[in-house]
């Protein structure tokens, strides 16, 4: 009985989260404003934290939350609200577009079929470990030592593009 | 798992609560439209034009800070957590990371990227381009 | 908690009554937790309207006037009628705003600034969830309410709004940075990331003597300490920092569109974020729900906690079959008559009055000083960010960590080793 519930609930969580995604992925691609585009978008990365949460990987889902939520959609609005000079003339209208959108999407979607058909799936009982944030940091100073260092110059990299990029436009 | 439960009940509670008191707002609440009812407030002048301006791009780079620093957090964070058991080696590869990032604050901080000015990169364009 | 509500549940609801006590684990869990998140969204209610007339009283005192008096004894009844007031007044959008988005960004506001209550505790067991990445949660749902301030900036097509709105937004990603760092450097001291733990790892030396805050615990967190309150109040858009809404050159900054209860929802997030600030402050640095004399309440090892006494009081009469045993809810309910309960009791009410009364003295110095310091200009503000409080915040966690690793180090055992 009760595991019937715990069972219940986590599918309930899941449509409920996954209702959320498809929902606000679709508005992003067909709204007609771009600043309603981002805004939607907020809803599905929000949702994608909402699944790392269900499965169990807190620091997974705190860390889409603040990345992806706090840090690259506001670097997205920023960019929106910077860019165009009238925003209510912004809107994606071209129907080229949507071909080659679509056309890309799908070719995505029918590389991921693929994996998921082909992939060799293993049942295994989910493990729900205790200490996910201290794991992963001993695997990132250990194992993933290499990738780890690796990133910090990627980010040094990055923080130099950015002000190049702003640079320019400042002249 | 468990803790995780309490999460989205809560989520679901804190969403009703305003949703209630906007429902009590609605029922309670006046409703009139007049000549400027719409307008937006500008201090009593007539506004001109929309509001849907142009932004300064040292916006768009301290998000873009934001953004990086936060991911070295994050990545910090799981360090914190482990310190202990890391040891000195640890450390020592922290501080390489640490060290990597501060050399870019540093070098944008040469830079003048950090001014938040009518004119950033000032420092820049005096010293090195005066031409440009 | 959910040992707890499990507990309640099939020892001494079971024993009460019987299909009640078999009701399946989640729904009563379910149950629990509305019941539980009532008092919190209640008491974030009662943080925001006690510190709005606290704000203005004080404001009145340091001003040398009297502030809001009339409404009932010294005017504490104003938050209340302030309430209704805003209950009852129009909710105007511009007839150039983006409804939906217009509408939808004050919510959440709202929900994101009631986000960190659930990791947050009151007292030593008194939370909701004892998360065990509970610093880490309380950092991320400020993002929340950074695109829901955006929102609100954008949406009404009002000039204030906008720079307003951009200007909080700016300041609150920048400065997320500097506290989340400084807040790592308790988690580098105390290796672990749930405020639980943290907090109590503070206890001893009469309640007062190992907060982190103190210069003999570690001198890295003394720093911190100051330079998170210093962040908090930007993020909160307090004054020094309080130039998103510069009422002498912005009218209110984000908020000036809106009206009624859309705008209420705006000041109790602004209230309930200072208190989040103030509190995880508090957590972290001082001691938390650690206090003078709260020792001596401490139960003995050994003595009958709550759950052992109500589990003993409900054994009066076995159901049989019946559906609600009356003898078995009277035993639960004369265990409100003993010593032995109240004295648990006591210990965690003390630690939330410590908890709570240290950050509403945080929250005093808040407002203290929005009435003391004059406004920053943006550039200061970013400045005070990037040059100031980022390189000394990465400094303190480099510090702290330095700190754990040379206290557990043996350098005798380290050099023996290194010698074979």
């Amino acid at each position: 009985m009760s595991d019937f519930f715990q069972h219940f609930g986590q599918t309930v969580a899941f449509i409920a989260i996954t209702a959320v995604v498809i929902g606000s992925a679709l508005a992003a691609t067909f709204a007609k404003s771009i600043v309603h585009a981002s805004f939607a978008l907020f809803f599905t990365l929000l949702g994608m934290a909402g699944y790392y949460f269900l499965l169990g990987a807190d620091f997974l889902g705190i860390t889409q939350v603040i990345i992806y939520v706090g840090g690259i959609l506001v670097l997205l609005l920023f960019g929106v609200l910077l860019t165009s000079r009238s925003l209510d003339q912004l809107q994606i209208r071209s129907r080229a577009s949507y071909i080659a959108a679509s056309a890309v999407g799908l070719a995505v979607l029918a590389m991921l079929w693929k994996a998921i058909i082909r992939g060799p799936w293993q049942h295994v009982t989910p493990v729900v470990p205790q200490q996910t944030t201290q794991s992963l940091g001993r695997l990132l100073l250990t194992d993933y030592l290499l990738a780890f260092e690796f990133s910090s110059v990627t980010l040094l990299a990055a923080l130099i593009g950015a002000a190049y990029i702003v640079r320019r436009r400042e002249k | 798992m468990q803790t995780v439960w309490p999460l989205f009940v809560y989520l679901a509670a804190a969403a009703a609560v305003p949703a209630g008191m906007i429902m009590v707002s609605f029922v309670l609440g006046a409703r009139h439209s007049d000549r400027a009812t719409g307008e937006p407030y500008e201090s009593g002048i007539v506004s001109t034009g929309s509001a849907r301006l142009r932004f300064p791009i040292h916006f768009y780079l301290v998000a873009m800070f934001f953004v990086i620093f936060d991911l070295e957090a994050v990545f910090l964070f799981a360090w914190a957590v482990a310190v202990r058991e890391l040891g000195w080696a640890g450390f020592a590869e922290a501080l390489v990371f640490i060290g990597v990032l501060v050399a870019a604050l540093a070098y944008l901080w040469r830079l003048g990227a950090l001014d938040w000015g009518p004119k950033p990169f000032a420092r820049l364009s005096h010293s090195r381009h005066k031409d440009s | 908690m959910q040992e707890f509500v499990h507990f309640l549940q099939h020892d001494v609801l079971a024993r009460i009554s019987p299909p009640l006590g078999a009701l399946p684990d989640q729904i009563v869990l379910l149950g629990a937790i509305l019941v539980g998140a009532a008092p919190i969204v209640a008491f974030m209610a009662v943080i925001a309207m006690a510190w709005t007339y606290g704000e203005r009283r004080i404001a009145g005192f340091i001003q040398a006037r009297y502030g809001p008096n009339r409404v009932g004894p010294e005017g504490v009844l104003q938050p209340l009628a302030d309430g209704i007031k805003l209950l009852a007044k129009e909710d105007i959008a511009p007839a150039g705003a983006d409804r939906p988005l217009y509408e939808l960004a004050p919510l959440l506001v709202f929900v994101g600034a009631l986000l960190p209550f659930v990791a947050l505790p009151f007292s030593e067991k008194w939370v909701i969830s004892s998360m065990a990445a509970g610093v880490f949660y309380v950092l991320a749902f400020e993002a929340i309410e950074v695109i829901g301030i955006i929102m609100a900036g954008w949406a009404p097509n009002s000039k204030w709004s906008l720079y307003g709105g951009m200007r909080l937004a700016a300041q609150m990603v920048a400065y997320e940075i500097p506290m989340g760092l400084c807040l790592l450097t308790v988690v580098a001291l105390a290796g672990t990331l749930n405020l639980g733990q943290i907090c109590q790892m503070q206890g001893g030396a009469f309640g007062v003597g190992n907060w982190m805050v103190w210069p003999w615990v570690s001198p890295f967190a003394t720093l911190a300490f100051f330079m998170f309150f210093v962040g908090g109040l930007a993020a909160t858009k307090r004054a020094p920092f309080d130039l998103p809404e510069a009422e002498s050159e912005l009218v209110a900054g984000f908020h000036t569109e809106y009206s009624g209860i859309r705008f209420a929802f705006f000041f109790m997030a602004e209230y309930a974020a200072m208190y989040v600030v103030c509190a995880v402050a508090t957590v972290c640095f001082l001691g938390g729900w650690h206090g003078p004399f709260r020792e001596w309440l401490a139960p003995a090892a050994g003595a009958p906690t709550i759950s052992d006494l109500l589990g003993k009081a409900v054994q009066v009469k076995t159901a049989d079959g019946a559906w609600f045993v009356w003898a078995n809810l009277w035993g639960a309910l004369s265990v409100l008559g003993k010593w032995a309960f109240w004295k648990p009791m006591l210990y965690e009410l003390l630690g939330a009055f410590y908890l709570i009364a240290k950050s509403f003295f945080l929250l005093f110095v808040m407002v203290w000083m929005r009435w003391t310091l004059p406004r920053i200009r943006i550039d200061q503000v970013i400045y005070m960010c990037l040059k100031v409080l980022l390189p000394f915040s990465l400094l303190c966690v480099l510090g702290a960590a330095a700190q754990t690793v040379f206290t557990d180090w043996n350098l005798l055992h380290w050099l023996l080793s290194a010698g074979k």
